[in-house]
């Protein structure tokens, strides 16, 4: 049985409220001791300058296997994953076919173990095959976990076609747009209807002013209420689907919104109203992605740039704090899932990640471990990287 | 080195003469017409007009040309040359058609100003009139009225100014000798 | 001396107006008004694109743009290939940069795209080596139309600043209203968009576009009026009424007309749905310069494949 040291790192655990110079002791799988002991350990690492922060969750990636392999695999995707930093992963049932039964989900579970890196947790579809015609066996999904819904919010009625947002850009370049209420009208419904029922409702990529404010008021009353923001939605506005051309790396649904937006977009993210930051990383091939933007798929890799944008965009220009960075990649996640994970509490899962926040890089999706290059980060200037991830107690990158 | 080599009465002389012997040889003008190349074959042809009108008693149809579209390094030059426009507003169909340019030297504009001629009718015959022959010929063309003719090498340059489209009436010569 | 004799031009692309300043827009006008000449001719033709190849890419049917870029270019002497959906590979399943790419390996010179989708000539900017010409691209631009258009305007007014052009019916889906927009504003042209109001994106005022619903209340005041084709499948969308609502509320007919200015100009990309958006007498009226258009189209698509061609010539 093997055991790891940490040494001499800045341990930064939200979920304890430590932010320290500390060692920390893994034995077996499982945080050992956290504090100025150090004991002998087989393997040591010197954390001296690095930031050593419970394993990174990102609660909402497409790892597109079953179905399209060519764009990302369970493999590529884990390895994608710890090369940013991830621990754990959540992956979206939105595959062919869709993961709607133990079996499909078992499969996901199955593939990821193989690869042995980051943990992976299959989503389950809401109804068989996402018709939303028959439910799915969710008892059996989950086995006895607390079903959590997962709501992308969307009225379909009012964004028939759209490919952008719906505002200025949308109506000088000729494209059709998907206006910010499209989001709002079903985030409301389903807080009304998570209020209804006592529920558990989780709001995906959040990316209106509105929306941010419904959340707000729902949390508020105390509703169980909680929702998670990609680095593009805060990061990117509408307007660069003109200044870059019509390049369909920036099409994602939802879509890339207005400077307003952003601005209530970080402000929630400030006063908790948003809990979690995930990529919504989704893999294209070129072949399916470079095309005329009205048939190009929405979305966009990112799970090998978000902790870098979050450290140099949000961190480092003093939007969120780094302890607040952390929980929102950490704690707030797995306690969304129902996971025991996120801390470095002793007796917890050893996933932990090194971060060093003084590295400065430019952005290449060439180099990627994802086996997509679809991102709109090329070339950007960052400062911050995951230099070392372990998961259960073994250095997988 | 910059020479003068026409001023204001000599071009004026030179036109006189170039007239003259325009008229000696198409005899009554009747069937005469003139077209100048743009730039400055235009006023030059202006000028050709006036001094003809005076001698025959009716009206000369005067047109101007712009080669630009014939170009033969079209394909080879960029940015596109301007288009000033060709207006011609007569047929050219059996008339003897004076085509006034202001030098001549490798030939090739009036390679192009013929074909574009062709392709707008055809003329019963077409003669050559420049005010300064500078040699140099790049194709088989020569002029049938020719003003001055120089010697020149090919890093030379004429430079001709008109009161039209320069302000004064000047031919000026500048020799590249090296400095 | 040379650069004297060169226009200031530096676009191996016309992918829209908006791009354009307004030195660059008068340069193809002023292009355009040395090309008129050449269409008066017995022969047709000059020889300025000689060896040229031109291909004529329209993934989206269309025949007056096509055939004006056609004859365009066969009086600059360019050779001239079409390619449409229909017999393309496009249908059978091949991308649109594929399909690009095999085009440009036999050797072509300038792309013409007529597409469905914005932003399809910028894609293929970014893919071939090419000169690329939009001539249509969805409800975004399309800019020789929109330069038609103003070389009209410019040649029957002789100006176009401070003169107020209305736009009429449906600005959303477009694009002829956008490169006018573009290019007219520019210009300092005062632009009104007129129709019903599900069909005018009201964000187009950051542009310093006036919109107005009403025609009958701003028809006095304009110089011309550049009415847009009314496709009938936006009245099944539910975006108007009745075709016969919408005649009655926007359709330019004689008595309409007697409101306006005396020299007022009626104007038409075409194809006209007669009695609907205009009423016949007035589409071959005297105030209506809709064939002039046409005309003018033909020396501006000249001017525009002779300047860009000049810029690859270039590379």
């Amino acid at each position: 049985m093997s055991s790891i040291l940490i040494k001499g790192g800045r341990v930064i655990d939200p979920a304890n409220k430590i932010d320290k110079t500390a060692n920390v002791f893994t034995l077996n799988g499982k945080i050992k001791s956290v504090g100025a002991q150090s004991p002998k350990a087989d393997k040591v690492i010197d954390a001296k300058g690095l930031i050593v922060a419970p394993g990174l969750i990102d609660m909402h990636v497409h790892l597109r296997e079953p179905g399209k392999e060519e764009e990302e695999t369970i493999a590529s995707g884990s390895a994608a994953a710890v090369n940013g930093g991830f621990t754990s992963v959540a992956c979206m049932p939105n595959t062919e076919p869709a993961v709607d039964s133990e079996a499909s989900a078992e499969f996901v579970y199955l593939q990821a173990k193989r690869t042995g890196k980051a943990n992976i947790y299959p989503i389950g579809a809401i109804t068989k095959g996402r018709k939303g015609v028959e439910l799915s066996e969710m008892g059996q999904l989950v086995r006895g976990g607390a079903v959590t819904i997962i709501s992308h919010c969307e009225d379909k009625d009012l964004v028939p076609d759209g490919v952008m947002n719906d505002g200025f850009i949308s109506a000088v370049l000729g494209l059709r747009g998907m206006p910010n209420v499209a989001e709002e009208v079903m985030v409301y419904r389903d807080i009304a209807l998570c209020e209804l029922t006592g529920g558990k409702l989780h709001i995906a990529h959040i990316t209106t002013r509105g929306a941010v404010e419904l959340v707000r008021q729902a949390k508020k009353k105390g509703i169980n209420v909680t929702a998670e923001v990609t680095p593009h939605h805060l990061l990117l506005t509408d307007e660069s689907v003109k200044t870059s051309s019509f390049d369909p790396n920036y099409k994602m649904n939802p879509p890339l919104r207005t400077k307003q937006d952003i601005e209530a977009l970080a402000k929630g993210l400030k006063d908790g109203t948003i809990d979690a930051i995930a990529s919504d990383h989704a893999p294209h091939s070129p072949e399916e992605k470079d095309v005329e933007f009205n048939i190009a798929p929405f979305g966009i890799i990112g799970m090998e740039t978000l902790l870098p944008l979050v450290l140099t965009e949000l961190v480092n220009k003093k939007v969120i704090t780094l302890a607040q960075a952390i929980a929102k990649l950490t704690v707030n996640p797995a306690r969304i899932l129902g996971l025991d994970k996120g801390t470095l509490t002793v007796g917890a899962d050893a996933d932990i990640t090194l971060i060093d926040l003084s590295k400065e890089w430019v952005i290449n999706p060439d180099e990627f471990k994802s086996k997509s290059r679809n991102c709109p980060f090329r070339d950007w200037k960052v400062k911050g990287k995951a230099v070392k991830v372990i998961v259960g107690g073994q250095v997988v990158n | 080195m910059k020479r003068v080599i026409l001023d204001k009465s000599s071009i004026s002389d030179y036109l006189k003469t170039i007239a003259e012997r325009i008229l000696d040889r198409n005899k009554t003008g009747s069937s005469l017409a003139l077209v100048g190349i743009q730039r400055r074959g235009v006023p030059l042809a202006d000028r050709l007009k006036e001094i003809l009108s005076k001698k025959i008693k009716h009206d000369i149809p005067t047109g101007h040309l712009d080669i630009t579209l014939y170009r033969d390094d079209l394909k080879t030059i960029g940015p596109a040359p301007l288009v000033k426009g060709t207006d011609i507003n007569f047929d050219i169909t059996d008339k003897n058609v004076i085509l006034v340019d202001d030098v001549l030297y490798t030939g090739r504009t009036i390679r192009a100003a013929l074909d574009e001629l062709t392709d707008l009718g055809r003329a019963k015959s077409i003669q050559l009139a420049v005010l300064v022959d500078r040699g140099n010929r790049e194709l088989p063309i020569q002029a049938d009225y020719a003003g001055k003719t120089i010697k020149t090498t090919s890093s030379d340059i004429i430079h001709v100014k008109l009161k039209e489209t320069d302000g004064k009436d000047e031919v000026v010569l500048s020799i590249d000798n090296g400095e | 001396m040379a650069n004297n004799n060169t226009v200031k031009w530096s676009r191996k692309h016309l992918l829209g107006l908006e791009d354009l300043s307004a030195q660059e827009i008068t340069t193809i006008l002023d292009t355009a008004d040395g090309f008129k000449e050449v269409s008066t001719r017995t022969v047709k033709k000059v020889p300025a694109l000689q060896g040229k190849v031109v291909v004529n890419m329209f993934i989206e049917p269309s025949t007056r743009t096509k055939t004006s870029f056609s004859l365009a270019a066969k009086r600059l002497s360019a050779d001239i290939v079409d390619f449409s959906a229909s017999t393309s590979a496009l249908t059978k399943g091949e991308s649109l940069k594929d399909t690009a790419r095999n085009i440009e390996a036999m050797g072509v010179d300038i792309v013409v795209i007529r597409h469905t989708t914005p932003g399809a000539p910028h894609l293929l900017s970014r893919t071939i080596n090419a000169s690329i010409i939009n001539a249509g691209d969805g409800a975004h631009e399309h800019p020789t139309q929109g330069l038609l258009d103003i070389f009209t305007i410019r040649e029957m007014k002789g100006r176009i600043k401070g003169l107020k052009v209305a736009l009429l019916g449906d600005i959303t889906h477009s694009r002829v209203a956008r490169s006018n927009i573009w290019g007219l504003t520019n210009l300092g042209a005062e632009v009104y968009v007129v129709g019903p109001s599900t069909l005018i994106p009201t964000q187009l005022k950051q542009l310093g576009v006036k919109i107005s619903y009403n025609l009958d209340e701003i028809i006095p005041q304009m110089d011309v009026i550049n009415i847009l084709r009314i496709q009938m499948e936006r009245q099944k969308a539910g975006l108007f009424p009745s075709i016969r609502e919408y005649a009655r509320l926007f359709g330019i007919n004689a008595e309409r007309l007697k409101k306006a200015k005396k020299d007022i100009l009626i104007m038409h990309p075409g194809p006209v749905n007669r009695g609907i958006e205009i009423t016949p007498e007035v589409a071959d009226g005297a105030r209506s310069v809709i064939l002039k258009q046409v005309t003018n189209g033909l020396a501006v698509r000249m001017a525009v494949l002779y300047l860009v061609a000049g810029v690859s010539a270039d590379k």
